[in-house]
């Protein structure tokens, strides 16, 4: 009896003592910064390729969430607040954390270069917007031809009875894409006119996706045949084989800026700042330029496939609005679809 | 006379000695006990009434009394979610134990070959996360699923009907093992008496067959129903716009921090799951008298029309099984499922944040696998030490806490995981409390595991116990062998089986579970089946599949050690006694709630 028993107190102290260095983590004096963002998985793989090699001595600790969910997870912990950068998340999300002093002003290194558009309007700005995204369709070819499906050209075709049961579309309440284009119809057909035009929608939907990419990535598997979604994962699922067609939709794109924040956490982060300000390098507007039809520094080139002069394709965005009116649209919008 | 020897030796030792050392002893075993107490008030009764708390303020922490409920019953599109569960649940337990019992059966009750085969193919969906077999099933019959193209005909996966196809699959194993074990064990002279009296074999399976096995099949429904219910990575990825309680509690957490609804919600899931409990511990006591020690195991008889067809009826089931791990695999194996099948592996490099380790060289692991792995590991290791020593202490160490820990020690079992997950946040993200330095780390991922599997390893290790005489613990002490060498030179040793047996299941359950953990993961610290969800959320599916098949891998890995240790262990340590071949059937089922 005594063989085994001593066995077992060496594997316990073996797997004790592997969980005490687990546990402690490593050993190396690295400033650790965590990051909530709303990137796309795929981009931020390949912006850390650029932050590893530029910023060696941060340890990045990173949240991915789409735009609402990581919204809210980060307002829910604002008494026990655990992000010190928020990177990436829509400027309408922005605004909301800014009016609830959840950020620090701050001005990152090489602000002046940054377009007025792009920026929090007061000085030193609470949020530094990166980039434009903004709504698309993307239309599975093979599945349209073999429901008889035309090819869609404006949101008003959406509401064809022709497509019920063949769109997605993102929840609002998770996703950012899904929200600047629920805010776009609401502001282009003003509230009215703009419910009742997603009442018509909502009998075409087939699924509320949680995230902004899904519907397209869903269109692009075959599963659905539209789906509302925006212009970069068109471009991407295109290129990756699948038989989709990106469609901007000609009333004019609803659109939304990704911006980054440091947070209110009460001690002071040298490496938080010294993130942001290489989130705004040209380093980093360089890695952005390859996804975005526009980032925040002017002069970078438009990636293949996107529209050369996003302002013509894209129907105006009052942020304050989208942003005041954020808990509202939202409540309204989960009362009349959320099922 | 006989008692002349042992008065002598209890004369050799100084009375204050002996005085002393059971003090120590008796100290010592309070200090154990109280300890217990504490892990299951900290991390079981608190958080459990947190929840019950919260579901009574509005989100600002003010005292609104059952707002909240009313507010969930009158939103028809919300309080659709409860109808809808109840539905869903009650076919997939229905169809779960009906395809279940006939399978069951004919591994048990026929001398068909394969049988150990069926049996180990039937098994594969307790290595997977229950998001597997939805995904599977939207690559075989959705929109553009195999079936699909193929055929032309779309059977309209998205909904309710693929909620309980991916679920009868989840819970298939879970509902054949009890069913196995119920009709395992049955008695040879009920049979003979049957057949002397002239019965037909209908009729012997009606008035004995099923009589005998009702509890099993009591059990099997209650144990189907609650995961069923309480499971939310099924109906997550093929519910569509049919929205179920699980997703319902996800939705007002995750997606509107909405943690006041949540907590509503998870006090209404536990109803039900809590009836199913309750009814199932009622059941099962009385199933086991049912069995008497005279009982004759029954031989199954050589029968080829009834084998030909079970066996027929078999290959279906083994074969659909083992088509959705196949597609599973085949998806995340082609560059891009179903335009471009080139074979690439591509799809495993995950590029979800949080990404790689290195482990040393040039040698990189998927870092949410690997802390999965690692959270699996501690929660077997230290949820086997708690269960067992916990076990020991109510079982052997009689106080008046003995009743209460036992009671306190079967809730969990009744607590569906994302309650659990709720639970904690209100726990541990507070700030300026001491439990706060848990959130955000990977302790409070396995702490919420060991507790969310507490249960059945605990009544494991108590009916291991229990077998074993109270003789080995009176011996010792009258020789005055403290109890905690006994514990360790005796009763381990014994009990090495059920050990195994139970970090086993730790590990596989703690493997898979999203439930829980899904509201508990912070950067850093992601799981892999979390990172299945969110992977399929942001439409990736061919990595999801791509993980899902190395969770598979990695439990089926596990599982191969655990079948090579106990082999070892049952010819050594065992080889006095005549053990059960497998202690996890003996364990019943995998993941209640």
């Amino acid at each position: 009896m005594r063989r085994p028993s001593r066995r077992l107190v060496v594997l316990a102290l073996a797997l004790a003592m592997l969980s005490g260095a687990a546990l402690a983590g490593p050993a190396a004096a690295k400033d650790t910064v965590v990051i909530y963002t709303a990137l796309e998985n795929e981009q931020i793989t390949d912006y850390k390729q650029g932050y590893e090699k530029s910023l060696p001595n941060i340890d990045v600790k990173m949240l991915r969430f789409s735009t609402g969910d990581i919204s809210a997870r980060f307002m829910a912990e604002k008494d026990n607040m655990q992000a010190d950068v928020i990177w990436g998340v829509a400027a309408t999300n922005m605004l909301i954390f800014k009016n609830a002093g959840l950020l620090e002003p701050y001005a990152p290194k090489g602000l002046e270069r940054i377009q007025p558009l792009f920026r929090d309007k007061t000085t030193p700005p609470s949020w530094v917007g990166i980039d434009i995204y903004m709504s698309a369709f993307c239309v599975n070819t093979e599945v349209g031809k073999k429901n008889n499906l035309p090819m869609p050209t404006s949101w008003a075709d959406l509401t064809k009875p022709v497509y019920k049961g063949h769109l997605v579309m993102p929840n609002p309440n998770s996703s950012g894409t899904g929200y600047l284009s629920v805010v776009s119809i609401l502001q282009r057909m003003g509230e009215s006119e703009g419910w009742k035009y997603l009442d018509a929608l909502d009998k075409n939907i087939a699924e509320y996706t949680k995230s902004g990419s899904k519907p397209c990535k869903d269109a692009a598997a075959g599963e659905r045949a539209i789906g509302v979604s925006f212009e970069y994962v068109a471009q991407a699922m295109k290129k990756k084989g699948s038989p989709v067609e990106m469609v901007i939709p000609k009333e004019g794109a609803g659109y939304e800026l990704e911006a980054n924040g440091l947070t209110r956490k009460g001690k002071n982060n040298p490496a938080a700042k010294q993130f942001l300000d290489w989130a705004i390098s040209n380093e980093a507007m360089g890695f952005y330029a390859k996804y975005w039809a526009a980032v925040a520094v002017a002069g970078f080139p438009v990636p293949e496939g996107l529209p050369k002069d996003i302002s013509k394709v894209v129907y105006p965005n009052d942020f304050d609005w989208s942003g005041k009116n954020y808990n509202r649209i939202l409540a309204e919008w989960t009362k009349r679809y959320a099922k | 006379m006989a008692i002349l020897p042992a008065d002598a030796s209890a004369a050799a030792i100084p009375d204050s000695t002996v005085r002393h050392r059971l003090d120590g002893q008796t100290v010592l075993r309070y200090v154990l006990i109280g300890l217990l107490g504490l892990f299951l008030y900290f991390f079981v009764l608190y958080p459990m009434s947190q929840v019950l708390w919260r579901s009574l303020l509005d989100n600002d922490g003010g005292f609104i009394g059952a707002a909240n409920y009313v507010r969930y019953f009158s939103t028809p599109a919300i309080a659709a979610s409860i109808t809808n569960s109840l539905y869903v649940s009650v076919v997939a337990m229905i169809i779960t134990v009906g395809l279940a019992f006939v399978y069951a059966y004919a591994l048990t009750r026929t001398l068909m070959p394969w049988r150990g085969v069926f049996r180990v193919i039937a098994m594969l969906p307790i290595f997977a996360p229950s998001m597997v077999q939805a995904i599977a099933f939207v690559f075989l019959f959705g929109n553009n699923g195999i079936w699909t193209r193929t055929t032309g005909i779309n059977i309209g996966v998205y909904g309710a009907k693929g909620i309980v196809m991916a679920e009868v699959f989840y819970c298939f194993p879970h509902a054949m093992l009890i069913l196995i074990a119920a009709l395992s064990a049955s008695d040879a002279r009920l049979y003979e008496a049957a057949a002397a009296l002239g019965a037909s074999r209908l009729k012997t399976f009606f008035t004995v067959t099923l009589p005998g096995v009702k509890y099993g099949l009591m059990s099997a429904c209650f144990v189907v129903f609650t995961l069923v219910i309480t499971d939310f990575g099924a109906p997550k990825i093929i519910g569509g716009k049919f929205s179920v309680m699980a997703t319902e509690i996800y939705n007002q957490v995750i997606g509107q921090q909405n943690f006041t609804m949540g907590a509503t919600v998870s006090v209404v899931l536990l109803i039900p799951a809590l009836v199913a409990f309750v009814v199932d511990r009622l059941v099962q006591r009385r199933q086991y008298a049912l069995v008497s020690s005279s009982a004759k195991p029954l031989e199954p008889r050589k029968n080829p029309l009834v084998e030909g067809g079970l066996f027929a009826y078999c290959v279906i089931i083994a074969a659909s099984i083992t088509s959705i791990y196949l597609v599973t695999l085949v998806v995340s194996l082609v560059a891009r499922w179903p335009y471009n099948l080139t074979l690439t592996l591509k799809h495993y490099s995950f590029d979800a944040v949080g990404v790689w380790t290195r482990l040393f060289g040039t040698v990189y692991v998927y870092t949410p696998l690997l802390n999965s792995i690692y959270v699996s590991l501690l929660t077997a290791v230290v949820g086997t030490a708690i269960a067992f020593i916990g076990a020991y202490l109510v079982e052997k160490c009689r106080t008046v806490a003995s009743t209460p820990l036992y009671m306190i020690s079967l809730l969990p079992l009744s607590i569906p995981g994302m309650v659990l997950g709720l639970a904690y946040i209100f726990t541990f993200n507070v700030s300026g409390s001491i439990l706060n330095r848990l959130y955000g780390t990977l302790a409070i991922l396995i702490i919420s595991n060991l507790v969310h599997y507490f249960t059945v390893p605990f009544l494991t290790a108590t009916t291991s116990l229990k077998q074993m005489d109270a003789e080995f613990e009176n011996v010792a002490a009258s020789m005055g062998v403290p109890f905690y060498k006994t514990f360790w030179r005796v009763t381990v040793p014994i009990a090495l089986p059920s050990i195994i047996a139970i970090s086993m299941y730790f590990f596989l359950n703690a493997m898979v579970t999203l439930s829980a953990v899904v509201f508990l993961v912070a950067p850093g610290t992601e799981l892999a089946a979390v990172a299945v969800l969110l992977m399929d959320d942001a439409g990736d599916t061919e990595q999801a599949a791509a993980l899902s098949v190395l969770i598979v891998a990695v439990g089926l890995a596990v599982r191969f050690v655990y079948w090579l240790a106990m082999r070892r262990v049952t010819r050594r340590a065992q080889a006095w006694t005549q053990t059960a071949p497998d202690q996890l059937t003996v364990m019943g089922t995998g993941s209640l709630a």
